[in-house]
């Protein structure tokens, strides 16, 4: 199999020449040798370097800022609330007698960092409404949600929409009584949707009345549906980004160059 | 992108030149094995979503079962003010199947709904009608104060102030056994008529109650006119 063309590395990671009187071979590869050569073998069976270049070394347009990272951070809130989530799970119990409170009072109590996991995972929530919210703000403000963008707008939305039905459903786990009321008062406020709503409603509480199984309905949508769906969501987010490239901030004019006799529109650094 | 100067092809295998072809044949074989692969997968798939779906869904439809719990003897509940009781709304799951009903007796001189087998004992629903948060008895203002967002009802359940959309729900009382008993919840209107049950928040007058459809209703409870 032919060697794939070298990709653009930055100077600094390529590999530097041998001086004269350097190479004395002794067989065996050095580290970076054999991780090169690891890379090597996982590259030329997969083809993934030349999608990790797409996605990773790309032009950003001039005059970007501090906000263009806000889209990053809730990735990150994300990807806290995932881990420290798949972790509380691990000793969460989502039994409507009891148990629910119970297992998270052990959390806090006894468990070797749980107060600290469980508190980011509570506090993250938080964050990543705040975030997510200041990104849309950004882009809204930019006027970044233009064409071609438009998709990429309406997932984010989607995301969105997610994100709170996360905090909504989360809410509950803890099985306190201001979860338990919350839930109440918030699947009543489901209830108030003409038509839809009153069935909206029990679909939530899985019956009439808050009952044995509402508990571990809102646990499954909590940590199986909403999350699978919003990583998914995640990606064909990033991949349009990706394709379609950073919107630049909406004061940064067209750069515009005569080079012979056509004009050369630059706004790429 | 589909090259637009394509040749169109001849609708019919015969005209293809098709080996095997015969008259009038439009299914090419490709055709028919697409057809096939896809269809195939379409029922393997709905073979696992359809049942899945359902089994999440299904308590919707499901009817809430009648169950009558004894409260104490016709002589504990007075009419001039109510007493406490909890009541089990939704059994084996301890203290989060509870509720609270507030009974008295029927008062003739301030219950004006006709009485018939099931009202000699009026049994409120602590469930506020805004949003589901839990009333309590004040008796010395002999009203009804939601904690949430301040709904307010008087003696008889009936919206007094506040955001709440309908008078508290009602329980049917009967004695059985020398006991007073309490059944299933109905929703009431603003003229004390019984209709089945709603979420709170669902106002029930007028066009409300076909805005608001009720999905628990059984075949095996009392009438509500």
């Amino acid at each position: 199999m032919p060697r794939l063309p070298a990709p653009p590395l930055p100077k600094s990671l390529q590999p530097r020449p041998k001086r004269p009187g350097e190479n004395n071979d002794t067989g065996a590869l050095g580290p970076v040798e054999a991780g090169v050569t690891v890379v090597d073998w996982l590259d030329e069976r997969t083809a993934l370097s030349p999608g990790l270049r797409w996605l990773l070394w790309r032009k950003v347009p001039r005059g970007i800022n501090w906000a263009y990272t806000l889209g990053s951070a809730t990735l990150f809130a994300f990807l806290n609330q995932a881990v420290t989530g798949v972790f509380l799970a691990m000793y969460y119990r989502p039994d409507v007698s009891g148990g629910a409170y119970e297992s998270i009072r052990n959390i806090n109590d006894n468990v070797f960092l749980g107060q600290l996991v469980h508190g980011m995972h509570k506090w993250g929530a938080s964050v990543m409404i705040v975030l997510i919210f200041l990104h849309m703000g950004r882009v809204f403000f930019y006027g970044a949600y233009k064409y071609p963008r438009e998709l990429t707008w309406v997932i984010g939305v989607v995301l969105l929409i997610l994100t709170l039905a996360m905090g909504f459903t989360g809410y509950l786990l803890p099985f306190d009584q201001r979860s338990y009321w919350a839930t109440v008062v918030g699947v009543n406020i489901n209830a108030g949707g003409p038509f839809i709503g009153p069935f909206l409603s029990s679909f939530l509480l899985g019956g009439a009345d808050f009952g044995a199984t509402t508990l571990s309905r809102f646990y499954a949508i909590h940590m199986l549906i909403i999350p699978g769906a919003m990583a998914a969501l995640i990606g064909a987010h990033l991949y349009l980004i990706t394709k379609l490239g950073i919107a630049a901030p909406p004061w940064i004019k067209p750069h515009v160059e005569q080079d012979g006799d056509h004009a050369l529109v630059e706004s790429e650094v | 992108m589909p090259d637009r100067h394509r040749e169109i092809k001849p609708k019919y295998t015969l005209e293809r030149g098709m080996p095997g072809a015969f008259e009038g044949e439009t299914v090419t074989r490709r055709r028919l094995m697409n057809l096939w692969a896809n269809g195939v997968g379409g029922i393997a798939a709905a073979a696992f979503t359809l049942p899945a779906l359902g089994f999440a869904i299904a308590p919707i439809f499901k009817e809430a079962p009648v169950m009558w719990q004894p409260i104490g003897p016709p002589d504990d509940f007075p009419d001039n003010t109510y007493m406490t009781k909890v009541i089990v709304i939704t059994p084996g799951i301890g203290e989060a199947g509870n509720s609270i009903a507030y009974v008295r007796a029927r008062n003739p001189a301030i219950d004006t709904e006709p009485e018939d087998a099931y009202n000699h004992w009026v049994a409120l629903s602590s469930r506020c009608m805004h949003l589901g948060c839990p009333v309590r008895y004040v008796a010395a203002a002999e009203r009804f104060i939601c904690p949430c967002h301040g709904g307010v009802y008087d003696f008889r359940g009936m919206v007094a102030g506040g955001p709440p959309v309908r008078p508290l729900d009602r329980f049917y009382t009967r004695l059985n056994d020398g006991l007073v008993e309490i059944g299933p919840r109905y929703s009431v209107n603003s003229e004390l008529q019984r209709f089945s049950p709603r979420f709170p928040g669902e106002p029930i007058d007028g066009i409300g109650q076909y805005l608001y459809p009720s999905q628990f209703d059984t075949t095996d409870r009392p009438p509500y006119h």
